[in-house]
């Protein structure tokens, strides 16, 4: 007894891992989303509390962790907007290439990201 | 006629079934099973298929007709992929020496790699996938269509589908949400909502809105990918979705 | 009859869907912006607040930002769970407008803080 259904083969095509990106990323936002607001809200009761959490976050570990989001989140607009274009705009062939230039400015903003949060001057 | 130029043998899987479909089991399951089968010049996936079934197993199922791309039966999963079997050359998707072949994902399967299309060409009805004529266009004048005109020629790009659910096949979006009318029936409606001899392109832009229609599209394009005839579904629908958000925010949806 | 309003609810989600998407557009881009600013030599309280309480124009846009977030999050994950989920859709609209409600909720209470 073998199981059929193995839809991967259909699926190795950019316009396909564009879509799995915007997904994962859509969806990690959405659960860190509320979290986030919990946390800043914080602020109101007591701001000391939101500044031991600060110096708690401040650590290599939780700065990549944040990257990874700050990556996500730049992926799910620039996704997006391409996402947009593909429905409201006329019909463009190059749709590879938008694809391609959302990775590239998620990966840009997450490399600036990197670099501010390791090696910002102030 | 038999060139046999070519001595080497290829190693083809062919998927089982071991029952039918039923209501709430599309595909059961089954077995893959292999034979040797030799290699000819410009063979194609139909011809493997058909010489097992002529010279190893007279009891394996599948379906073809027109065998020159025109009727959209034959359609299969080779190494994965949903294509046009009859003219698919082995040469364009093996890569070493094995060839794997499935019935269509997303349909009934009816025996082996026969699948029953009926459910594709329903969501077609449902769709509203039918040219309606406009009654007070006199009939015995032909109205003039310019062809190059903007709808014509949009309308025109989309007009060669063969009906053969490849796109079917190879849409997430259909194996998700049971009621999607998938790609073939939205980019058909897509063709009457651009033709000027429609009688209610709206008609047609309102069935296919909502939860089954246009709007749940992800655009992955694996259907465009894919479309043996190089349509791209994805286009028409991402036109659908436009048109129905302008008539929502008009307030006439 | 149902199945009209069906079709008008569902319409209607896609239509918020991708406005919520382009009131979301721009306030990401300053977002982003804020963060890699903020970043910089460390995060902390009073830094934040000093920034937000400089201007009423920071409140009024981040409370924008979290309605157009909640909703347009609100709506994918809704889309998400009719997917990837055999969940009755009662449940999912429950679901998803409890995301809602978390966000702005949490959203208020973060806008009255940094106001």
């Amino acid at each position: 007894m073998t199981m059929l259904q193995k839809p991967w083969a259909a699926r190795h095509h950019p316009a396909w891992w564009a879509f799995a990106l915007h997904r994962i990323s859509g969806l990690t936002l959405v659960i860190f989303l509320p979290v986030h607001l919990l946390v800043l809200s914080q602020a109101l009761d007591d701001p000391r509390q939101l500044d031991r959490f600060l110096t708690w976050a401040d650590t290599p570990l939780v700065k990549i962790a944040e990257t990874i989001l700050v990556v996500l989140f730049a992926a799910h607009f620039a996704g997006g907007l391409r996402l947009l274009a593909l429905e409201f705009l006329p019909w463009q062939n190059s749709q590879k290439t938008f694809i391609a230039l959302a990775s590239g400015f998620a990966l840009a903003v997450g490399i600036v990201f990197l670099l501010s949060a390791f090696g910002g001057v102030d | 006629m038999d060139n046999n130029s070519d001595q080497r043998e290829l190693t083809v899987h062919i998927w089982r079934s071991e029952a039918s479909a039923s209501d709430d089991d599309l595909q059961p399951d089954g077995a893959w099973q292999t034979w040797e089968v030799p290699v000819r010049n410009s063979q194609t996936v139909l011809d493997v298929v058909t010489w097992i079934q002529r010279h190893r197993d007279p009891d394996l199922s599948y379906r073809y007709a027109c065998r020159v791309g025109m009727c959209g039966t034959c359609a299969m999963t080779v190494q994965g992929k949903p294509r046009w079997t009859c003219r698919t050359r082995i040469g364009t998707v093996v890569d070493g020496n094995e060839l794997t072949i499935a019935p269509l994902r997303n349909l009934p399967i009816i025996k082996d790699l026969a699948t029953d299309m009926a459910p594709f060409f329903d969501k077609w009805a449902e769709a509203g996938a039918q040219f309606v004529p406009d009654r007070n266009v006199d009939q015995q004048t032909m109205a003039p269509v310019k062809p190059d005109s903007r709808a014509r020629r949009t309308a025109d790009v989309a007009i060669e589908c063969i009906g053969c659910a490849v796109c079917y096949a190879a849409c997430d979006t259909v194996a998700w949400r049971a009621d999607y009318l998938g790609p073939a029936a939205l980019n058909r409606v897509w063709t009457l909502v651009n033709d000027e001899r429609e009688a209610s392109p709206k008609e047609h832009l309102k069935a296919v809105a909502g939860e089954s229609g246009c709007l749940s599209c992800h655009s992955h394009q694996s259907c465009a990918e894919l479309c043996p005839k190089h349509l791209n579904p994805t286009a028409s629908i991402a036109g659908l979705k436009r048109k129905s958000f302008l008539l929502a925010l008009a307030g006439r949806s | 009859m149902t199945q009209h309003k069906e079709t008008y609810r569902e319409t209607w989600a896609f239509v918020l869907q991708r406005l919520s998407a382009l009131v979301l557009a721009p306030l990401v881009i300053v977002h982003l912006g804020v963060m890699i600013y903020a970043v910089q030599g460390g995060l902390s309280t009073s830094e934040m607040l000093g920034r937000t309480q400089s201007s009423f124009m920071w409140p009024v846009m981040y409370g924008l930002f979290f309605v157009a977030a909640g909703v347009h999050g609100a709506l994918g994950f809704r889309n998400i769970l009719q997917e990837m989920t055999t969940l009755p859709g009662r449940s999912i609209n429950t679901f998803a407008l409890g995301l809602l409600a978390l966000v702005l909720i949490f959203g208020l209470q973060t806008i009255r803080a940094i106001a």
